[in-house]
């Protein structure tokens, strides 16, 4: 391999190198945030949710006896909770303040009081 | 969408307010053979009866008697009288719910007027889609005619998720298409047909479905229960009021932290409960709602 050839071999491996590295960089991005709530009669665990502007969120969401809902009316997201599956709800909050989110699947005495807040600061 | 300004709609008389509704898009006069006769009917709603909650109501077992027993007073006696829903509270327990549903039924059979009708209301009805509600008081929607109004009973608690259904949109519509565009219609429901505060809960999931079959009839109204007070508001044309409760009262849509009943006020037992005569007059697209409370002062 003569010296040229191995010039062009050198600049070939560190532009394949900078592609790895912008792959990397790409992977690398903070991935969506991920929040667990589980829910169960009557509560909402946790019942507060504190998101940043502007920053994607997914809500992971496990019932854990009998079938729910989650709303949140001011995102227009929502999600049946069924007892052994995972629901995800993804959200990009834009506006700063607290919010109401509630179970909209009547689902006992109790109900009415299943609701939480989601927080959104800057 | 919007409220209704009270200013123009409320003329307060007597024991409580009247409500003369308007902006009916100027069909106030009536085809003249439509059968139609001056009446009224009381509504009462939210009664849950088997509710147990001494700080919002010490006299949980006395409320719904002594709302029958006004009515039973009432100078005259209305053509009919309506429910619209959560007649009981609810309760995990099959049985119980049986009980607070055969309850309920013994006492208002004390009401003289005979000519009772029933809906339900999510309490009676979310746990067991309407199963034992229909063993005492049949189907959970239908439709009837009185002297030229056509009244519509739609379910929308049945369904836990607060949905009408195709099926029943379906026969909404079906029954819809039997009536003349300026036909008088009043709709029953329990839940809100509109977003009220979907925060709480004062929402129907397909309720727009509904309010679009309901759109192109000129002479809508919407009588319904569920948010435990008063609130009027138009879609359109279309104007909704809703029924104070007879159990306790609720806040008004996002008027508080959180939706929890209005406590119990020593000052002035049974304050926001009550129960109302709406007033149907003849060739006119109008009806007068004069509220009254469980008790007098």
């Amino acid at each position: 391999m003569d010296l040229q050839r191995r010039r062009l071999l050198a600049a070939g491996a560190g532009a394949a190198l900078a592609g790895a590295s912008f792959a990397t960089y790409v992977l690398a991005q903070p991935a969506e945030q991920v929040i667990r709530i589980s829910a169960r009669k009557f509560v909402f665990l946790p019942g507060e949710v504190t998101l940043k502007k502007s920053v994607p969120v997914v809500l992971e969401f496990m019932a854990l006896d009998v079938v729910m809902g989650f709303s949140a009316p001011d995102f227009k997201v929502r999600a049946d909770l069924i007892p052994g599956q995972i629901a995800r709800v993804r959200l990009l909050p834009q506006t700063i303040g607290s919010f109401e989110y509630l179970c909209d699947i009547f689902c006992g005495d109790g109900h009415e009081g299943m609701s939480g807040k989601i927080h959104v600061v800057a | 969408m919007h409220a209704i300004d009270r200013r123009n709609f409320l003329k307060l008389t007597g024991l409580g307010g009247a409500v003369f509704v308007s902006g009916l898009g100027g069909c106030s006069t009536m085809g003249a053979n439509m059968a139609q006769q001056d009446f009224f009917f009381v509504q009462l709603s939210d009664t849950h009866w088997g509710f147990n909650g001494p700080v919002v109501n010490p006299d949980a077992k006395g409320t719904l008697p002594k709302a029958v027993a006004a009515v039973n007073a009432l100078e005259m006696q209305p053509d009919f009288i309506m429910f619209t829903g959560d007649l009981t509270h609810t309760t995990d327990d099959p049985r119980e719910r049986r009980r607070r549903l055969a309850e309920f039924k013994q006492i208002v059979g004390t009401l003289k007027n005979p000519n009772v009708r029933f809906m339900p209301g999510e309490h009676d009805a979310a746990l067991d889609n309407g199963q034992a509600w229909m063993e005492y008081f049949g189907q959970t929607h239908y439709s009837f005619d009185h002297k030229g109004v056509h009244f519509v009973v739609v379910d929308n608690v049945s369904d836990p998720a607060a949905r009408i259904g195709d099926a029943q949109l379906s026969w909404l519509k079906g029954d819809l298409d039997k009536q003349d565009k300026d036909a008088r219609i009043v709709v029953f429901t329990h839940r809100p047909l509109f977003d009220l505060y979907p925060q709480w809960d004062w929402a129907t999931r397909d309720g727009a479905q509904a309010m679009a079959l309901l759109m192109p009839y000129r002479n809508v109204t919407v009588f319904y229960g569920h948010i435990h007070q008063e609130n009027h508001h138009m879609t359109g044309h279309i104007a909704h009021h809703s029924a104070k409760s007879l159990i306790f009262p609720l806040p008004a849509p996002g008027a508080a932290p959180k939706r929890e009943p209005i406590r119990w006020d020593l000052a002035e037992p049974y304050r926001g409960l009550g129960f109302r005569r709406v007033d149907a007059k003849a060739q006119q697209a109008q009806y007068a709602i004069t509220e009254f409370p469980v008790k007098k002062a």
